[in-house]
């Protein structure tokens, strides 16, 4: 760029203008973005910390840390925290804020306010409950089961489902916000099928959110109202039903596992084509398997059921629907891998997660086949089999996901490099700490051990121990990111427009890109990840 | 060594093998699937990796190969969804003629009912060889009733019935856990499951200080609540004669028909209202919090023993008074 040449400083979106307030009343999607970016990362090492504790925990069988209803209070915040306050936002709210209207060559969201609103009602629900988690907790785990949460916890169930209520509708507003600006903001040629893949991924966790959230919104207020009006409606004694709720809970939070891996699936599309430099083999098909998640997703969710009490027959068609929703997930990884044949790998740190979340996705979709088998479920599931699973898709998927996005974007959102040693440091610690962490789960899970015990049978001893090592290591991993990246803002290495020689326009301006993203409207005459005519970059180190 | 790092949970139940067998299979499958995406990513990586003056051949995507990809993993997954569906039904399908335990669960224990009168807390005696089926319900949230070793699981919930079966085939002491979150005490709700050979349990079940069988307490309570003055072992009582009754259809007055199983028994003690049978009009009182559980499983279990005929007697619904003689479960 010519005119990062001249002495003082080019206008982008960060220096644009200083001071609280213009902070605090942007409504750049950039900024908010990175208004997102902090109060995530912020929920993010509380739900971390208190992770560890039920690992110190567990690192012994008797109960002697801390007290049991302490305990209690720690995996219901643990889950609460991580699957509201950040895995839902994550990549959608971070880099699904900043990148959708660059990858698509508009100047900002279809509606900046309402973004900027979104974020407040996220701050507001995080408020919330951070005032639960300071005022004595609640202790329902994360899935408000009733007739435990509405008539027997005497902990602040009110208080944390509003928290989560006025959190939802954060995460609806920025649904809302992506369909819209997906259908009517594209630069001139930006058709659908020239949309990268990115894009496809987020509209469909878009869909989810938006059809999906006011189920849980609706849930909850009825948790909440039952419980402070005693209106009966899941109370088997004023015939009520206490499944009622299991099959409500569930219609939204399997679905919204999709809205946590979408998008780091559309992260990985965006890394595995720049880093192999070709286009994403079966353009087509991973797009359109995305959307099938999306659709297929919303059908599932009484697999959380299968020794709930519900009848054979709902359990067999619930069985044969979880494994159809396998095969788009299927389609993907095997497409990413084809995208390597014969083209020109480099092993960046972003690369590195996205091998990461290759693995790790597909260990964790695997064993979601033994959880989708009827009769292997009985035995397993509400054991550390189910927590090791989802710990795979959720954070070897979800996390690794949005750590290499991040690497991967930081030079465009912050306009300087990462240290790449570090980086890929952090990156192998991660999967180091990750796996030793939750592979011993697995093995607990079919040896029996329950979930969501402070105390257990002697035997599981040496495996929780493995898993509790692995937790320390993965806590490293995933603090270094977070020393480097601010550390690189004052002394990384300047980054130009595009230092990884990447397709797709949010490369083709500046970094940091200027307030409304492009000098110029672009116009697109070519197809995505149109590799060959991008000359590969300076900062992605070459083997001789 | 095993003691202390245990990698296969014991094995003391019919459909433990079966559980183990589509287990060990998805291992094996997953074992294959991993490493060969494992490999075929180390030899695209490392092959195809970035050398100076070596350019990216740009391939198009096949659809011979997405459909071929689509497809074969389709077929496997409904080869799993088969199979793991078969052993599920065999899970949740009680064979006739096993015998009946009741369960109550409450924060934080398990209260066990035997058909021959004893009561348990936290400890389940049954004997190897025998199938045994569990009918339970709570008193307060929903727990469920988990033995590893017998690979079982069922939630437990209030204000209805669900059952599991299972068949012993090793003696042993095995974990009972209650694997569905239900308060503060979650994890000190469990107990054991002692698997006795069949001689050993025959000295167990007498040598209790059990009362009289579940049936002949459900008869007294039966009387003491006065059930037995409308519901008479004739046509004339004012409520449905109730020889006979257990499992059969019952036509209602509002032209439905029912099972007469457990829950509907509890129902139409709790809340009477609730299902008319035909001909009868809607007096009964309501025993919702008159009766315990463990008083409404004692009822079941006399209802039940009305359909055994007495020695001598017809086998259709006959004039006997259930007043007479206490009439003992089969066995």
């Amino acid at each position: 760029m010519a005119t990062a040449a001249f002495s003082h400083e080019r206008e982008h979106y960060l220096n644009k203008e200083y001071g609280i307030r213009s902070w605090l009343l942007t409504t750049d999607h950039k900024r908010i973005a990175l208004l997102y970016l902090v109060s995530i990362t912020f929920f993010f090492f509380i739900g971390g910390f208190l992770a560890l504790l039920i690992r110190l925990e567990l690192l012994t069988p008797a109960g002697d840390l801390v007290q049991a209803d302490t305990y209690n209070k720690l995996f219901t915040m643990h889950g609460q925290i991580m699957v509201f306050f950040f895995l839902i936002p994550s990549i959608p709210a971070v880099l699904g804020n900043f990148l959708v209207p660059l990858m698509i060559g508009a100047k900002d969201l279809a509606f900046p306010r309402i973004n900027l609103l979104s974020w407040y009602l996220y701050i507001l629900g995080g408020i919330l409950m951070l005032h639960v988690l300071l005022t004595g907790g609640v202790d329902t785990g994360w899935t408000f089961y009733t007739p435990f949460s509405t008539a027997f916890s005497n902990t602040k169930v009110i208080e944390a489902g509003v928290a989560i209520f006025i959190n939802g509708f954060s995460s609806i507003l920025t649904g809302l916000n992506f369909v819209v600006t997906i259908h009517r903001m594209r630069a001139p040629g930006m058709t659908f099928s020239r949309l990268p893949l990115f894009i496809w991924a987020h509209y469909a966790t878009s869909i989810i959110q938006l059809l999906g959230t006011p189920v849980l919104a609706i849930t909850l207020l009825l948790v909440v109202f039952e419980r402070a009006f005693n209106l009966g409606i899941f109370d088997p004694n004023r015939g009520g039903d206490p499944l009622l709720f299991q099959h409500l809970f569930w219609f939204y939070s399997h679905p919204a596992v999709y809205i946590m891996i979408l998008p780091a699936m559309a992260v990985e599309s965006e890394v595995v084509a720049c880093f192999a430099r070709k286009r994403i083999f079966g353009y087509n098909f991973v797009a359109m398997s995305s959307i099938a998640i999306a659709v297929f997703g919303f059908l599932v969710w009484a697999h959380h059921m299968f020794v709930a009490g519900i009848s054979l027959y709902s359990a067999l068609i619930f069985s044969i629907l979880s494994y159809l929703v396998a095969v788009p997930s299927a389609i993907k990884v095997f497409n990413w891998t084809a995208t390597m044949y014969k083209g020109s790998v480099s092993f960046t740190t972003p690369m590195l997660y996205a091998f990461g979340f290759i693995g790790l996705f597909t260990m964790g979709g695997l064993t979601g086949l033994f959880l989708a088998a009827l009769g292997l479920d009985v035995h397993v599931t509400d054991t550390y089999f189910v927590i090791a699973h989802f710990h795979y898709i959720m954070v070897g998927g979800a996390v690794m996901g949005y750590l290499g996005g991040l690497h991967f974007w930081w030079p465009k959102i912050s306009g300087r490099m990462y240290p790449e040693a570090w980086g890929r440091l952090a990156a192998l610690l991660v999967f180091i700490g990750f796996n030793l962490t939750f592979f011993p789960q697995f093995i607990l899970g079919y040896l029996g051990m329950p979930r969501r015990y402070w105390q257990y049978p002697p035997e599981f001893q040496v495996l929780n121990v493995l898993s509790t090592a692995g937790s320390t290591i993965l806590a490293v991993g995933y603090l270094l990111p977070m020393v480097y990246f601010l550390w690189s803002m004052r002394y990384g290495k300047i980054a130009d427009a595009n230092p990884w020689g990447a397709a797709g326009l949010e490369w083709m301006t500046s970094s940091p890109p200027p307030t409304f993203n492009f000098d110029e409207t672009p116009e697109v005459t070519w197809e995505a990840y149109n590799y060959e005519h991008i000359p590969a970059a300076a900062e992605v180190p070459v083997e001789r | 060594m095993f003691d202390n790092l245990p990698l296969w949970p014991a094995r003391a139940s019919t459909t433990a093998g079966s559980v183990d067998a589509l287990y060990i299979f998805l291992v094996a499958l997953s074992l294959f699937v991993s490493v060969a995406i494992f490999t075929m990513i180390c030899i695209f990586a490392l092959r195809y990796r970035q050398r100076k003056g070596r350019e990216a051949e740009q391939v198009e995507g096949s659809t011979i190969l997405e459909l071929t990809w689509s497809a074969i993993p389709l077929a496997i997954f409904l080869f799993i969804f088969a199979w793991g569906a078969v052993v599920y039904f065999k899970e949740r399908t009680p064979p006739r003629g096993a015998t009946q335990i009741y369960v109550v669960a409450k924060q934080w224990m398990w209260k066990l009912q035997h058909e021959e009168g004893q009561r348990e807390i936290n400890e389940l005696h049954v004997p190897v060889g025998r199938d045994v089926e569990m009918i339970m319900t709570s008193q307060d949230v929903i727990h469920s009733f988990y033995v590893p070793a017998f690979r079982i699981k069922q939630d437990v919930l209030p204000g209805r019935y669900t059952t599991l079966w299972f068949h012993a085939t090793r003696s042993g002491t095995y974990h009972l856990f209650c694997a569905e979150y239900c308060g503060t005490q979650h994890s000190g709700m469990i107990g054991q499951v002692v698997v006795l050979e069949p001689a050993q349990y025959e000295a167990w079940l007498s040598g209790g200080l059990a009362s009289g069988s579940l049936a002949s307490n459900g008869q007294n309570i039966f009387q003491q609540l006065g059930c037995v003055t409308c519901h008479r072992s004739d046509t004339q009582g004012r409520g449905p004669n109730l020889v006979g009754l257990f499992g059969k259809r019952v036509p209602l007055e509002d032209g439905r028909t029912v099972i007469a199983d457990e829950n509907y028994v509890r129902e139409s003690i709790l809340n009477p209202s609730a299902k008319i049978v035909s001909g009868f009009k809607p007096i009964m009182p309501v025993f919702q919090g008159l009766v315990s559980e463990e008083q409404l499983n004692a009822l079941i279990a006399y209802i039940k023993s009305l359909n055994q005929p007495p020695a001598g007697a017809a086998a259709t619904p006959s004039l006997v008074s259930p007043s007479t003689k206490p009439q003992e479960p089969k066995e």
